[in-house]
């Protein structure tokens, strides 16, 4: 997969973070109708399909370098955001073997891994990481096999222990979240982190969203898009952090909301591990501002039309109320009425 | 994937023992402590598909499983006691595990009973593994489950049900104990009815549900989407016999237990035998696990 990565760009402060036309064109859109309900709206994650984020069995994109910068000042500062209970050790070395196995795989002129039994060794050229080590053996590592490699992989992650037929997040590395807190939900189950949606519980979402991923199976991840939008390409918005985060919300403008507002999209995959029987969350995040997303026009009609009609309490859920009508007002003029197909894709070939 | 018998050899006049090895020299899947595998297993006219607990995958270049000769065998398990040899291949499908151990617990207490032993041989591979274990098996067999368990205290060997004092057992248990159980429906009954006697939480206790495909009256699945009649025979489960008629239902388990095969009853009366649906759900007579449950009435009208 041929893959250029930008050099340093920031997630914070003077927010450097910009999307190339290419990257634009590659974006998960999340809206396939003009309408926005909660589903069950799970499929298998096989390599292609509606996304170019597809494409690879974890997606690493041109912010690649900005973005694990941005997550070690995130641990620098709260060491809490990553963490994994004791008896999920077995899930930790699984994860790191997933995701450097798919890597090396995905993006060869990137990432590469060699085996001799038990004896390991890992490059990560973007980075400059060359790491041997001993599979198995946590202090041969600079840090736990779980943060060592979520240290490396963009997006967030999660890990379930399965028992008593349900799921709990027993570990996690957590720094690009919207505004949930590892810290707080770690240990809970299935039902009780997703405590606070709305509308979902009622409808039965959950109970049957968690019967599917009880029977998930190994070698047969699965994917879903959920959304949400924030103020400025931050990364980290956190609830610990809302003190940095909740001024920019409030200083979005009519002016300015084209600029600094952003749509952000997560595709989330979940992968059965072997050795474990625990499921890895992942939660890739991808950022774009709505100046950016404009320029593709059946995206800018279709945003028009779901941000409008958005179920009032999603919006307060996903904490758009201050802003929402700037939203709209920002794409009304895009839209004119046209009849669109349905589906995600861009339907142009270039900006 | 094909993998070919490696080796094969009696442990008791019941049981076999494989070791299934790529073909090819490649690496197989990794294989958790409670796996199993599905193998397809040739028979004279069609294709049979049981499931297999690993009980070894070291280094994941073999799986190695232990087969027992069901006395009514299917056919399966038949096969592979009177025909299979060193060098067949086979399609097996890759490892899935609906028996993992409780990771968080901080002792187990393993019980088994006759082929029930094979899922326990790979928890006692895992490192650290804190656990009591007690085995049931015929006094012939004695000989053999001995080579299979470790010679220290804390795996015990009983030749008669009798001398395994349940009661005592599970009382005498830490509060962090979680227990597990695999072998005969009936040795799991008791083992379960006694857990909730002396007060096991449900939470504390799992089970694993194997070899429960057993026979009874013919009866006809009239799949009505697909617009097919199916004889189901004496011998063989329901989903054995859309199988053979070249459909393809949902199943992943075959033993009742992980709920993928469940189907809509549009008509007439199933016969339960899984581990699956709640009592309510079995009550309702409107949902039918395909893979161990039957028909009460001469005919079934099934949503496929």
């Amino acid at each position: 997969m041929k893959l250029s990565l930008k050099p340093q760009e920031t997630f914070r402060d003077d927010y450097t973070f910009s999307n190339s036309d290419e990257a634009i064109l590659r974006f998960p859109f999340p809206f396939p109708e003009d309408s926005y309900m909660y589903s069950v709206n799970m499929e298998p994650h096989v390599r292609g399909g509606a996304s170019p984020v597809y494409n690879a069995m974890f997606d690493i994109d041109e912010h690649y370098v900005g973005d694990m910068a941005d997550r070690a000042i995130t641990l620098d500062q709260d060491p809490l955001r990553c963490q994994v209970l004791p008896h999920m050790e077995t899930a930790e070395w699984d994860t790191l073997e997933l995701l450097m196995e798919n890597l090396a795989n995905d993006y060869p002129e990137h990432f590469s891994l060699t085996k001799n039994d038990d004896e390991w060794h890992w490059i990560n050229r973007p980075l400059d990481i060359d790491q041997k080590f001993t599979f198995g053996r946590e202090e041969t590592l600079p840090f736990g096999p779980f943060e060592y490699i979520t240290r490396q992989v963009q997006g967030d992650f999660s890990l379930q222990d399965q028992r008593d037929n349900n799921l709990y997040m027993d570990g996690g590395m957590v720094t690009s979240q919207a505004d949930w807190s590892l810290n707080f939900d770690v240990g809970m189950s299935f039902h009780e982190w997703h405590g606070p949606v709305p509308l979902a519980h009622e409808s039965g979402v959950f109970d049957r969203a968690l019967q599917y991923l009880l029977r998930m199976q190994c070698g047969k991840p699965v994917r879903r898009l959920n959304w949400t939008m924030t103020a400025n390409p931050r990364l980290d918005t956190s609830p610990e952090n809302y003190p940095l985060w909740g001024p920019e919300k409030a200083a979005i403008t009519p002016e300015n909301v084209g600029h600094r507002m952003c749509l952000r999209v997560e595709l989330q995959t979940l992968y059965r591990l072997p050795r474990s029987n625990a499921i890895l969350f992942s939660i890739r995040g991808y950022l774009i501002r709505l100046e950016e997303l404009a320029k593709v026009k059946k995206w800018a009609v279709r945003m028009h039309r779901v941000i409008r009609d958005l179920h009032p309490r999603i919006a307060e859920y996903k904490g758009l109320p201050r802003y929402r009508q700037y939203v709209v007002d920002y794409f009304a003029p895009h839209d004119d009425g046209r009849v669109l197909n349905a589906g995600i894709g861009p339907e142009q070939d270039g900006i | 994937m094909k993998l070919k018998i490696e080796a094969a050899g009696q442990l008791t006049s019941g049981i076999r023992k494989f070791t299934l090895a790529p073909v090819d020299g490649a690496v197989l899947p990794r294989a958790g402590a409670g796996s199993h595998v599905v193998l397809e297993i040739p028979g004279p006219n069609r294709v049979w598909k049981n499931a297999y607990s690993i009980t070894s995958a070291a280094d994941a270049l073999a799986y190695e499983i232990m087969v027992r000769r069901v006395e009514k065998s299917r056919g399966g398990s038949a096969w592979l006691h009177e025909h299979a040899k060193v060098g067949d291949v086979l399609e097996v499908y890759p490892p899935q595990n609906l028996f993992a151990p409780q990771r968080k617990a901080k002792r187990h207490l393993l019980l088994s009973a006759g082929i029930g032993i094979t899922p326990f041989l790979s928890y006692l591979k895992l490192p650290g593994l804190a656990y009591e274990m007690h085995h049931c098996c015929k006094p012939e067999d004695e000989t053999a489950f001995r080579t299979l368990l470790p010679s220290g205290p804390e795996a015990t060997l009983h030749t008669s049900r009798n001398t395994l004092n349940l009661e005592a057992l599970l009382k005498r248990q830490k509060l962090d104990t979680h227990l597990s159980v695999c072998g005969p429906e009936s040795f799991m009954d008791v083992v379960l009815a006694t857990a909730a006697h002396v007060g096991w939480p449900a939470a504390k206790v799992h089970k694993e549900s194997f070899g429960g495909a057993t026979g009874g009256e013919p009866f006809v699945a009239h799949l009505k989407r697909s617009g097919v009649k199916v004889n189901v025979g004496r011998e063989e489960s329901l989903l054995d016999a859309m199988e053979a008629a070249g459909l393809t239902p949902p199943c992943l388990c075959r033993g009742g237990a992980c709920g993928e095969c469940k189907l809509t009853v549009l008509d007439g009366v199933p016969a339960h035998h899984d581990h699956y649906l709640s009592e309510t759900e079995r009550a309702a007579n409107n949902a039918i696990m395909i893979c161990v449950s039957r028909a009460k009435t001469p005919e079934l009208v099934l949503d496929f």
